[in-house]
C-alpha cells in the first residue's frame, strides 16, 4: 500500500533526555493511522517533528516520497493537544488569519470558512469574540481552521477533549468524511474506545521507542490467544467444570445472560480445533454462549507497554 | 501577502484597536498637560503670598540695600529694642526680622547679624539678604582701606572665554546646554520607548503562550519570523502612539491656554527672563543665540545617528524582551529575568545624565558608548558634542552584531520556550534551551 508518510529512524534529544530513539513509522495513504502511547512517551516530540516545529537530531522524514520540507506546512493539518485561540480577536478574523498562515489567499479562505460554518452551523459567530465562545464552541472553530485548507495529512492530537458527546460523534464523523475523501489521519489519543473505532492502523510509542505498529486487526489476531467465552446450561455442572479444568486452562467469565449457567473463559491449545470443544460441550447441555475473546486495544496497550 | 507582513499586520491591528491602547494614547497627553497646568498653577498661588521681613538695622549702614519685589518686601523699624521689634514681628506674623547691630569693626558685624523667624527661612531668601550685606560691607571695607569702590569696579576684568574647537567651530555655554538637550531628550526617548513597547512585545508573547495558541501558529510559520513580525508590528503600534503624543500634546498647548486662561509657559517665561537678567542682555538675543547654536549642531549627522541607534538599541532590548516572556508562563514570573535586562538600561541612561554632561568625551562616556548595551542612550548623549565619524560607526558596528547575537539568542529561548508550559524556568534550564 502507497506510504503517505515514511519516518526513518527519527531521534531526538533534549539535552539529556532522549525524547525519541530511531523510531520509524510509516503511515498508509489514505488511512486513520493511531499513535498510541503513555503520558510522556515521545508522541508530542514526533508529532512537532512531522509539524517541522522541531528538527530531528537524526533520521528522515518524507511526506508523499519527498524529504520534509517547508512548503509542506500547507499540506498538513495540525489540531495540537495544547491548543487555544487569540481569545480577544474575533472568530472570522482570527479563523482568516490562520487560514492565510496555511497558504490560502483571502478570497479562497473565506469561501471555504463559509463552506465549514454553514456545515456545523456557525455562521452568526463570525463577529463574536473566542472569549464570549464556550470552551465548546472555540474547539469547533479551531477544527475548522485545521481543515480548512484541505491538508492531505492531518493530525489530531486528543482532537474530542473539550466535546460533548453529540459534538463529539459531530467531529467524528466530519474525521471520517475527511478519510473518505482522500486525507490521511493521524490520530493520537488515550481514549482506546476511539482508536477501536476509528483506527485501521497503529504505532505503539513507550519510553522513546516504538514497540509496536501494524494494522489493528493484524495486532490483534497476533494478541489473540486462542480464548473463548462459554456459556453452558446443564445438569451436571461440577462434572463438566472438572472436566474443562482438567483439560484447558479455565478462569471465571462474567457476561451478561438471562439464564442461570456455567460461565467460563477457556484457553484452548495453539494447535487444537476450537470445534472440538464445542463438539465436547454441546453433549453436556445446551451451548448457549460461545464467542471468540479478542484482545481489545486497551488490553493490547496496557499489556504491551507492561511487558516492555 | 506574505507569512511576515501577515503577523505584522495582526499584530499592529490587535494593539491599535485595543481599548486600553487607545485610551492610553489620548489619555496621556491630557494627565501631561493637566499636571503642567496643576503645577503652573499652584507655582502662582505659592508665589502669591507677599513676604514681609522687617529690618532692624542699629548700625544703619544698610537698610537702603534691600529692595522690595513683588512677593518679598522689606519694611524698616525704627527706634525699636530688638526685643519689642521681635514682639511686634511674631504679633503681626510678618515672615522675619532681620537684626543687625551697631558695631564699628565691619567683620565682627557682618557676623553677627541675627535672622529672625517662625520657622526656617528659605535659603534664597537668605541668599539675597547676604548678598546685599556683602556688597555693601565690601564697598565700606574698601572706603575704610582708601580705596575708591567705583575705580575698583571699573577696573575689574569680565572675563568670558569664547570657546572655539581646533577645527574653528565656536561653541558657548548655551551652546552646550542646547547640546545637552538634543542628547538627552534623544537618549530619554529611546529609554522611554524602549521601556514601554519592550514590555508590550513581552506581553503580547506571554499571551500566546497562556491562550495555547502558539503551538497552532508555528505549525505554520517559523518561530523566528513571528518573533520578528511581533517586534516590528508592535514597534509599529509605538511609533503611531507617539506621533499621535506628539500631535495631540501640541494641540492641547495650543488650546488650554485659550481655554483655562492660564499660561503654562508663564514659568518657563519667567526663567527665561531670570536667564536673560543674569547675562545682562534681552530675551530675543538669547533665542536667536539658541536657534544660531541649533543650526551649528550636527544635525544630519544626529537625525543618521539617531535613526541607527534607535533601531539597533530597541530591536536589541525587543528580542530579549521577547525572549523573557517566552522563557515564563505568566507575567508575575518575568521579574527574576527583568532586572538584568533594565540594569544596563538605567546605568545608560544615569552615566548618560551625570557623566557625560560632566565629560563627554572622558574615558567612561567613552566606554559606555561602545557597550551594546548602554551605546545607544550614551552615544546619542554624546553625538551633540561632536564625536569623530569612525567612533560613531565602530560603537553602530558593535551594536548590530550584538542585535544579531542577541536576536539568535532570543530565537533559540522563544523556539524553545514558547512550547514549555508549566516548566518555571530557571537560568540553567534556559542555558540547556541553547543547546536543544
Amino acid at each position: 500500500m502507497e506510504k503517505l508518510l515514511v519516518a526513518e529512524n527519527v531521534s531526538k534529544s533534549f539535552g539529556e533526555f532522549k525524547a525519541l530513539n530511531n523510531v520509524s513509522i510509516e503511515v498508509p495513504k489514505g488511512s486513520i493511522f493511531g499513535l498510541l502511547g503513555p503520558n510522556g512517551a515521545g508522541k508530542t516530540t514526533f508529532i512537532r517533528i512531522i509539524n517541522q516545529i522541531t528538527m530531528p537530531d537524526s533520521g528522515k522524514v518524507f511526506l508523499d516520497g519527498e524529504p520534509l520540507q517547508p512548503n509542506h506546512i500547507q499540506h498538513i493539518g495540525y489540531l495540537p493537544e495544547e491548543r487555544g485561540l487569540y481569545k480577544s480577536m474575533k472568530v472570522g478574523e482570527q479563523a482568516l488569519y490562520l487560514a492565510q498562515l496555511k497558504g490560502l489567499s483571502k478570497s479562497e479562505a473565506k469561501a471555504k470558512l463559509k463552506y465549514w460554518f454553514d456545515r456545523l452551523e456557525i455562521g452568526d459567530w463570525w463577529d463574536k469574540k473566542i472569549q464570549e465562545l464556550s470552551k465548546g464552541m472555540a474547539q469547533k472553530i479551531q477544527f475548522v481552521v485545521t481543515v480548512l485548507h484541505q491538508p492531505k495529512l492531518l493530525i489530531f492530537d486528543e482532537p474530542f477533549s473539550g466535546f460533548d458527546p453529540i459534538n463529539a460523534n459531530l467531529i467524528k464523523d466530519e474525521i471520517l468524511k475527511l478519510r473518505d475523501d482522500g486525507a490521511t489521519v493521524i490520530f493520537s489519543t488515550h481514549r482506546m474506545e476511539s482508536v477501536e473505532e476509528m483506527c485501521d492502523h497503529i504505532a505503539l510509542i513507550n519510553k522513546s521507542n516504538k514497540i509496536l505498529d501494524g494494522k489493528l486487526l493484524d495486532i490483534k489476531r497476533a494478541y489473540k490467544n486462542n480464548t473463548f467465552e462459554v456459556g453452558l446450561v446443564t445438569q451436571n455442572a461440577s462434572a463438566v467444570s472438572a472436566h474443562l479444568k482438567d483439560k484447558f486452562t479455565v478462569s471465571p467469565a462474567t457476561f451478561k445472560t438471562i439464564n442461570n449457567e456455567l460461565q467460563y473463559k477457556i484457553q484452548i491449545p495453539e494447535n487444537a480445533s476450537a470445534n472440538d470443544l464445542v463438539s465436547y460441550l454441546t453433549t453436556q447441555g445446551q451451548l448457549t454462549h460461545f464467542v471468540e475473546v479478542i484482545p481489545s486495544a486497551n488490553d493490547i496497550f496496557i499489556e504491551t507497554v507492561r511487558n516492555n | 501577502m506574505n507569512h511576515l507582513q501577515l503577523i505584522i499586520k495582526r499584530e499592529y491591528l490587535t494593539k491599535v484597536r485595543n481599548k486600553s491602547f487607545i485610551i492610553m494614547t489620548f489619555l496621556s497627553p491630557i494627565i501631561m498637560i493637566g499636571i503642567f497646568t496643576l503645577v503652573g498653577y499652584l507655582s502662582q498661588l505659592n508665589n502669591d503670598k507677599v513676604r514681609v521681613i522687617n529690618v532692624l538695622d542699629e548700625s544703619g549702614l544698610f537698610v537702603s540695600q534691600f529692595e522690595s519685589t513683588d512677593n518679598l518686601k522689606y519694611e524698616r523699624m525704627e527706634s525699636l529694642s530688638l526685643e519689642q521689634a521681635k514682639a511686634k514681628t511674631e504679633k503681626s506674623g510678618d515672615y522675619g526680622l532681620l537684626y543687625i547691630p551697631e558695631n564699628d569693626d565691619i567683620d565682627a558685624l557682618a557676623k553677627s547679624i541675627t535672622f529672625y523667624s517662625e520657622d526656617s527661612p528659605s535659603l534664597g531668601t537668605i541668599d539675597d539678604i547676604e548678598d546685599a550685606i556683602r556688597d555693601k560691607a565690601n564697598t565700606l571695607k574698601l572706603k575704610a582701606s582708601n580705596f575708591d569702590a567705583a575705580q575698583i569696579k571699573s577696573l575689574r576684568v569680565q572675563v568670558d572665554t569664547q570657546l572655539e574647537t581646533f577645527k574653528g567651530e565656536e561653541t558657548s555655554k548655551l551652546g552646550s546646554g542646547i547640546k545637552l538637550i538634543f542628547g538627552g531628550a534623544a537618549g530619554y526617548l529611546l529609554f522611554m520607548f524602549i521601556i514601554i513597547y519592550g514590555n508590550m512585545i513581552m506581553r503580547s508573547v506571554i499571551e500566546e503562550k497562556t491562550s495555547r495558541i502558539i503551538e497552532v501558529i508555528i505549525s505554520s510559520v517559523k518561530p523566528i519570523k513571528l518573533l520578528l513580525g511581533k517586534i516590528i508590528g508592535t514597534s509599529l503600534a509605538g511609533i503611531t502612539q507617539f506621533a499621535a503624543w506628539v500631535l495631540l500634546l501640541g494641540v492641547l498647548s495650543a488650546i488650554i491656554p485659550l481655554v483655562f486662561g492660564i499660561d503654562p509657559s508663564a514659568m518657563q517665561e519667567q526663567q527665561l527672563q531670570a536667564m536673560a537678567q543674569t547675562q545682562n542682555d534681552g530675551l530675543q538675543s538669547i533665542l536667536t543665540e539658541a536657534l544660531i547654536e541649533v543650526q551649528k549642531l550636527p544635525i544630519a549627522n544626529l537625525i543618521v545617528m539617531f535613526l541607527l541607534f534607535f533601531i539597533g538599541g530597541y530591536l536589541l532590548y525587543a528580542s530579549l524582551y521577547a525572549a523573557i516572556g517566552a522563557a515564563v508562563d505568566s507575567e508575575t514570573d518575568t521579574q527574576q529575568f527583568m532586572l538584568p535586562l533594565l540594569m544596563p538600561l538605567i546605568l545608560a541612561v544615569y552615566v548618560g545624565f551625570f557623566t557625560v554632561i560632566d565629560n563627554p568625551h572622558g574615558t567612561v562616556s567613552q566606554v559606555f558608548s561602545y557597550i551594546p548595551f548602554t551605546s545607544p542612550v550614551v552615544m546619542l548623549m554624546r553625538i551633540p558634542f561632536g564625536v569623530p565619524l569612525w567612533q560613531q560607526l565602530i560603537s553602530v558596528v558593535i551594536l548590530f552584531a550584538t542585535f544579531i547575537g542577541t536576536v539568535w539568542f532570543a530565537a533559540k529561548i522563544y523556539r524553545v520556550g514558547i512550547l514549555m508550559y508549566g516548566k518555571k524556568a530557571s537560568y540553567k534550564e534556559l542555558a540547556k534551551w541553547l543547546k536543544y
